[in-house]
């Protein structure tokens, strides 16, 4: 039982993961109809906003201190951040020490922006060109921020570490009477999983609570109609493409403690997502939730030694296994609509 | 000739020329010149022109002909090479054996996933072969080690059996005793060519396959094709199932790129499990793109184009750079270096990326395209342009407007 509890929990942050990327990539192309094989980048941004922030903070004075000498017996030099000497000792580590958590106020306005830019600038001139089209153009454009990142921020993955405070794991097990140490869990990931719930729930609740999400859903359903009726729908389309920018940054922000960021870590997520797309059925928002968390738990199932003994290499495959079941039995994907994407 | 029109035959007698004559026409520059960096002209580089021609070229017999996307082809080319590297490991280093089993291999492997994928149209198509690829890349590296070696990559080893490997023959890749490997030097005033025996037996293939492609394209079969690619519930409608003639497209395509993994093996007897990654997957795309998809010709210089690039541009490094702009003053020297300098060298993938955009944006048919709108241009000047289609008989006339 608590082996299965913990398998669960663990596949709950990938699927979070895989959830609120999968959530954006269903938005556009729901919304603008438009397979965008550069959202693995936007992840990608929205990681490296945590190490830009992380970076920034920590830009530092140097003096040198007379009274401490290093092993040289050289003057040491002591490098005091910008932010500790502005707020203080104890207030400016504390900054620095929560620097991902505060990368969201800089990445909600940066993925807005970028989001919003790909659209105008390029994605715009691609609506009446074929899918194929789209994909091979939102791949030259994956490849280009990719390789921008790298050029600024060399290749190796970049450690972020979370705030002190969520360092340590939660013993979930004594909560629901196991052993201690039965079930451990940390921080962290229980953080990311409800960040990612309130995001999901927060981007449902604004489509279907306030007036501009009506109208967007409208849109969704029949473009042409709402156009006729004086709406200006492009220009709220736009605005849903920067909110999926900015679900993807946020949940590439939030994932950098888990998996510290590298430039190539968008692709080897957006491959993934693209089959949890498919499996929850290509235009579907809950279906790409719901296909998001099934599948980040049922690869940390297919990884444990049970089943990596039963059916050696399962661990490497069950995504994409599934995705080839799912396809070939229920075409449409678990919860996907006729006629979204079948010429 | 060769049962090809006029036009087609002189395409094919053109490329024909260009491969048998490439070890003198991409060394351009004299051995000694600051400019001999960028000859193209030595064996590595040759070979792999020729074998991702071929790689392209069948790649543009599925997706330039039928329109289907697959993101998975170099799973076939990952194949084909571990096929010829058993081979060599079990019979002998004779690549004939080789290449033939690598095309086998590589057609079985294509016929099991496109019955599979071919059941879904569009980007399911696309992402139904791009998960059999990453699987396929996935067990290759983890569970099918016994066969592929995993990481290390497969090799041949001195234990291993051979059994067909005679005393005098070479213990390396070779086809009736002519190592791939053998390159006749031929120096010739400044310049230097080097005519490789690998590079000829890919070229042979190449023009070979780009035969064959040519008699696809031309065929009542390639008509079919084109048809799916055109409309295929009126295929559907007039009593016709795309399903085979999409099925026969896609095992061709995976024998070409078998093929192509089976020469890889040859050049240089090693298969490793990243040749499946779909990012090589992507690679073949970008050539067939950027050459342009569903002209006979596009593929390969596609291929070619981005293989010069990747060996050439990758090797500029800084102080090329500032060799270059010597001439200019200081401060504007260090400028354009500093400007440049991320686009080559290791970062010629942005260059390629940028490359990619701007073709998919503004020449969707690729070099090609660039190329006809170029030609056009010089003609239009010349004399006034008569209007024809380019393929008149398939290209019926409009029809008059009824009611």
């Amino acid at each position: 039982m608590d082996a299965i509890i913990i398998q669960i929990l663990n596949g709950l942050d990938k699927g979070s993961a895989y959830a609120l990327i999968a959530l954006g990539l269903t938005l556009i192309f729901g919304t603008l109809g438009v397979v965008n094989f550069a959202h693995g980048a936007l992840f990608m941004i929205g990681a490296f906003c945590a190490v830009t922030l992380q970076r920034i903070l920590t830009l530092s004075t140097v003096t040198i201190d007379e009274t401490q000498k290093d092993f040289l017996g050289n003057p040491l030099k002591v490098e005091t951040p910008y932010v500790v000497n502005w707020f203080g000792d104890s207030a400016g580590n504390s900054i620095i020490d929560w620097s991902v958590p505060l990368a969201i106020i800089l990445a909600i306005p940066v993925m807005l922006f970028i989001g919003y830019a790909m659209e105008r600038g390029l994605i715009k001139h691609f609506y009446k060109r074929p899918h194929a089209d789209q994909i091979l153009v939102t791949f030259g454009l994956a490849i280009v921020i990719q390789e921008i990142v790298k050029l600024f921020f060399g290749a190796n993955p970049i450690p972020t570490p979370a705030p002190d405070m969520f360092a340590g794991s939660l013993d979930f097990g004594v909560m629901l009477g196991f052993d201690p140490n039965a079930i451990i869990y940390p921080y962290w990931r229980l953080i990311y999983f409800a960040f990612a719930a309130i995001i999901i729930g927060a981007v449902f609740a604004f489509l279907q609570f306030t007036t501009f999400g009506m109208v967007v859903r409208a849109g969704m359903a029949d473009r042409e109609t709402v156009g006729l009726l004086g709406i200006d729908i492009d220009k709220r389309f736009t605005v849903m493409f920067g909110i999926a920018a900015a679900v993807a940054g946020l949940a590439g922000g939030m994932y950098t403690p888990i998996n510290p960021p590298n430039y190539h870590m968008g692709m080897d997520f957006l491959v993934l997502s693209f089959v949890v797309v498919v499996v929850g059925g290509m235009g579907s928002l809950p279906g790409a939730v719901l296909a998001g968390f099934l599948l980040g738990i049922l690869e940390s199932f297919a990884s444990t030694t049970w089943a990596t003994t039963t059916v050696p290499g399962i661990n490497q495959i069950v995504i994409y296994l599934v995705a080839i079941i799912v396809l070939l039995t229920r075409p449409r994907g678990l919860m996907g609509r006729k006629g979204v994407m079948e010429d | 000739m060769l049962g090809l029109n006029t036009r087609d035959a002189s395409l094919f007698v053109i490329v024909v020329i260009l491969a048998l004559t490439a070890p003198f026409l991409l060394n351009p520059f004299p051995a000694e010149s600051s400019l001999a960096q960028f000859n193209a002209g030595y064996p590595d580089l040759m070979q792999r022109f020729a074998i991702y021609g071929i790689f392209a070229i069948g790649f543009n017999i599925l997706f330039g002909l039928t329109g289907y996307l697959s993101f998975g082809h170099a799973a076939f080319l990952g194949v084909g090479s571990y096929a010829a590297v058993w081979m060599f490991k079990l019979l002998n280093y004779n690549i004939l054996p080789a290449v033939i089993l690598s095309v086998i291999v590589g057609g079985l492997f294509a016929l099991l996933i496109g019955y599979i994928s071919l059941r879904r149209s569009g980007i399911y198509f696309s992402i139904l072969t791009l998960a059999f690829a990453q699987m396929s890349f996935a067990l290759a590296y983890s569970v099918l080690t016994p066969i592929t070696n995993g990481e290390t990559g497969l090799q041949v080893y001195t234990d291993d059996p051979q059994y067909l490997q005679s005393a005098d023959a070479p213990s390396i890749p070779h086809l009736f005793g002519v190592t791939m490997r053998s390159t006749q030097d031929i120096d010739f005033g400044a310049w230097s060519f080097s005519f490789n025996a690998g590079y000829y037996v890919c070229a042979v293939m190449m023009i070979v396959m780009f035969y064959l492609s040519i008699r696809i394209f031309r065929s009542p079969f390639g008509m079919m094709l084109r048809a799916i690619k055109t409309n295929q519930t009126r295929m559907n409608y007039t009593g016709l199932n795309p399903r085979p003639y999409t099925l026969a497209a896609f095992v061709i395509s995976g024998m070409y790129a078998g093929l192509a993994g089976g020469l890889l093996a040859a050049m240089d007897p090693l298969a490793g499990a990243e040749r499946m990654q779909w990012t090589a997957s992507g690679e073949v795309v970008l050539m067939t793109i950027l050459g342009g998809a569903g002209t006979l010709l596009g593929p390969v210089l596609g291929a070619g184009f981005i293989k010069y690039f990747e060996n050439i541009f990758s090797k500029i490094n800084e102080n090329v750079l500032h060799q270059w702009f010597a001439f200019l003053p200081d401060g504007l020297e260090d400028f354009l270096v500093t400007i440049l300098y991320p686009f080559v060298g290791k970062g010629w993938h942005l260059t390629l990326g940028l490359l990619f955009m701007l073709v998919v944006i503004f020449l969707p048919g690729g070099l090609m395209e660039g190329g006809q709108r170029i030609g056009r241009i010089f003609r239009k000047r010349e004399k006034k342009p008569e209007v024809r289609a380019k393929d008149p008989e398939h290209h019926p006339k409009p029809s008059p407007h009824v009611a």
